[in-house]
């Protein structure tokens, strides 16, 4: 796999959301994928930005545009350093929010892209990694 | 328009702008006595979960102050994200455009109007 670009935006305040959001549409869009595509990109990218934001208290979204042969894809890295989630298993049941979203923040987030993972520590913060292929 | 308020969402919201046009539409009902409410998504290129809660939110707030609520002029790509997201945005009515909505909320209105004769007599 070669890696073509990668960088990295704040995720201090609101407003930070709304330019993560544009700036993964574009990165969408350079990557060639479908309106679908585009969009669910996005919309997973809004609801990890906002956890990173409201819940961890702001962090930093990493990303990069992925090529592997012939197949083009977008890796994004939210990390936090906030409380971090104590019971993984219940954050990632349908359903369960722990506050005033609509309790599909992560698992419906999951099933917006190709590839997801999250690790979080008590107390030092919570990294969720996301990654989409065209 | 008379009876029934339109809203139109031009702009990749801030949390804190939908929170507002919530507040405002929700004073604007009862300043009004409208009876329906369209809310024109259609420049819209995405929903998240906040966004649709809000769009929740404004529904269930216009049925407490007798008004019906049409969210008209989704895009498709957003309409499939959402699903897959696990918002199905219940209770919310959905028109393909405003026109279409006018029509869905000026045929619920006929109906209350005769639900209500029927009942005095």
């Amino acid at each position: 796999m070669t890696d073509s670009a990668s960088g990295e935006l704040p995720l201090g305040n609101e407003h930070d959301i709304v330019l993560s959001r544009q700036a993964v549409r574009r990165m969408t869009q350079q990557q060639g994928f479908s309106l679908v595509d585009q969009t669910k990109m996005v919309t997973a990218a809004s609801e990890l930005a906002r956890n990173a934001v409201i819940y961890g208290g702001g962090g930093v979204l990493k990303w990069r545009l992925l090529s592997d042969g012939a197949k083009r894809g977008l890796r994004l890295v939210f990390e936090d350093r906030g409380p971090g989630i104590p019971n993984m298993d219940l954050a990632m049941t349908d359903g369960w929010s722990s506050g005033t979203g609509l309790g599909l923040g992560l698992t419906g987030t999951r099933r917006l892209v190709n590839e997801f993972e999250i690790e979080s520590t008590v107390g030092i913060g919570t990294r969720v990694t996301i990654t989409r292929w065209k | 328009m008379g009876e029934f308020l339109l809203a139109t969402i031009q702009v990749d919201m801030q949390d804190q702008l939908a929170l507002r046009l919530q507040d405002d539409l929700t004073q604007a009902i009862s300043k009004h006595g409208a009876k329906g409410v369209l809310i024109d998504i259609s420049a819209l290129e995405m929903v998240d979960s906040f966004i649709g809660r809000m769009i929740s939110d404004i529904s269930g707030m216009a049925r407490i102050l007798d008004a019906k609520t049409v969210l008209v002029g989704m895009q498709p790509a957003v309409a499939i994200t959402l699903v897959e997201l696990g918002l199905s945005l219940p209770g919310v009515a959905t028109a393909l455009n405003v026109e279409r909505g006018m029509q869905l909320l000026n045929r619920s209105l006929m109906d209350s109007d005769s639900d209500d004769r029927f009942s005095k007599r």
